[in-house]
């Protein structure tokens, strides 16, 4: 990159980038790799554009919407009244699952009736929606470690995150997604070769114990702990996903 | 079902990738109160025209409106380059001037920046590349993503993200440096 006319010497160099963008497949980026092994032009125009990167995310440089924003746009929007009163009979009926089934076991089954609205609608869809390629992880870690700081400064909150890797859930990612009309963390575990997400996000209260809710093939765990509400969900079997918040909950 | 002025079309669409509208409104108009308008009129427009969105993806679908948004408010029209070597910066009050053909607009952009903090090379780079890079960096988006937004082939993606890039390297690297 300290050519001023031409993008380097070397033709490979959109390569590069490419590639430092993670836009190359496996064999593409292995090839690039042999190349930049031979190539000082590439090897320093890589460590350029890592120069740019680190300098322009060290700087506070990406503008949030500011709260008024927000606001004013929410009270423009027709507030949609169905959707509450639902939600609300939802409510209701979770309160009472758990008010009822707390003493008898520590976790419950519910099933969900079909077109059941409110925040499990959301966190399925969220699941579901980030199945789509390229959807699953906005940061790619299986350290928590770096999972953790990547949320600072894009949540209110400071996440609980964990890697369950010894219990055989390993932490593979993190990324942001919008629930319950606020900005949530959602965490990426592996299980075998199926994915859970887990969504955390503050919720005032007493800590709950799991409850458990089906829909087509999925299931999802809700639980409160530590003024946190957590929500798994996951097309693994019920009793693992059961096993995985039971597990999530007894690490420290 | 869709609802026009409805909550749910807010919330599923707009409402996630708020800040990612307010940042890529603010980083092409470069004043906050232009920004706010810009996507508060990007709102409407999207909720408006949703019904007529097919595709499954909404953020870049929003995103494409708010930059035209933008660059409506820019008084732009789209594609033509702008080059601000105006000594005052603030936001806002750069007034985009016509590249001098005979010379290489970027060549006089470092030169006249040579000393330039990164932030603010950043927001004088030419329109076309600073969306490209603020897209690519500060939004974290795939290349196909950034041309779908900006309506440019791939190809021109990397290009523009490269001489982005290199315009900023040297104030990245000093600024690496203290």
């Amino acid at each position: 990159m300290t050519q001023r006319h031409n993008p380097g010497e070397c033709e490979m160099t959109l390569l590069v980038q490419a590639d430092f963008d993670g836009e190359l497949d496996a064999a593409q980026a292995a090839a690039l790799a042999a190349h930049r092994a031979e190539c000082a032009i590439c090897r320093e125009a890589t460590a350029a554009l890592d120069r740019v990167r680190q300098a322009l995310r060290a700087r506070a440089l990406y503008h949030r919407a500011p709260e008024a924003l927000r606001a004013r746009l929410m009270a423009q929007a027709t507030p949609p009244r169905i959707a509450f009163a639902r939600a609300a009979v939802w409510r209701r009926a979770a309160a009472s699952f758990i008010a009822g089934g707390a003493v008898a076991a520590a976790v419950m089954l519910a099933v969900v009736p079909p077109g059941t609205p409110g925040i499990a609608d959301q966190v399925f869809a969220g699941h579901l929606r980030a199945l789509e390629p390229g959807h699953l992880e906005d940061v790619l870690s299986t350290d928590q470690h770096t999972v953790k700081p990547w949320f600072d400064g894009k949540l209110d909150f400071a996440p609980p995150v964990k890697d369950l890797k010894a219990e055989g859930f390993p932490l593979e990612g993190g990324r942001l997604d919008y629930l319950a009309g606020r900005r949530v963390a959602a965490m990426v575990y592996g299980r075998a070769k199926h994915v859970i997400d887990l969504y955390a996000w503050p919720e005032a209260g007493a800590d709950a114990t799991p409850t458990v809710l089906e829909r087509d093939g999925y299931t999802l765990v809700r639980w409160r702990q530590n003024g946190m509400a957590l929500w798994a969900v996951s097309d693994v079997e019920r009793d693992q996903l059961v096993d995985f918040a039971r597990r999530w909950q007894a690490t420290p | 079902m869709r609802r026009i002025d409805g909550g749910r079309d807010f919330e599923s669409l707009v409402l996630p990738h708020l800040d990612a509208a307010y940042n890529l409104a603010r980083w092409l108009v470069r004043d906050p109160a232009a920004a706010e308008d810009v996507v508060q009129g990007a709102v409407v427009r999207a909720l408006t025209y949703f019904a007529s969105f097919r595709g499954d993806n909404a953020r870049g679908w929003f995103l494409q409106i708010v930059r035209n948004a933008a660059y409506a408010s820019m008084k732009l029209d789209r594609g033509l380059r702008t080059v601000s070597l105006a000594a005052g910066d603030e936001p806002g009050a750069t007034a985009p001037e016509p590249a001098d053909p005979a010379d290489d607009p970027e060549n006089a952009l470092l030169k006249a920046r040579a000393h330039e903090s990164l932030d603010r090379l950043l927001a004088a780079l030419p329109v076309e590349l600073r969306e490209t890079i603020v897209l690519r960096e500060l939004e974290e988006l795939a290349y196909k993503d950034i041309a779908q937004i900006t309506d440019v082939p791939i190809g021109t993606v990397m290009s523009r993200l490269w001489r982005a890039r290199r315009l900023l390297a040297e104030a990245a690297q000093r600024e690496a440096v203290t």
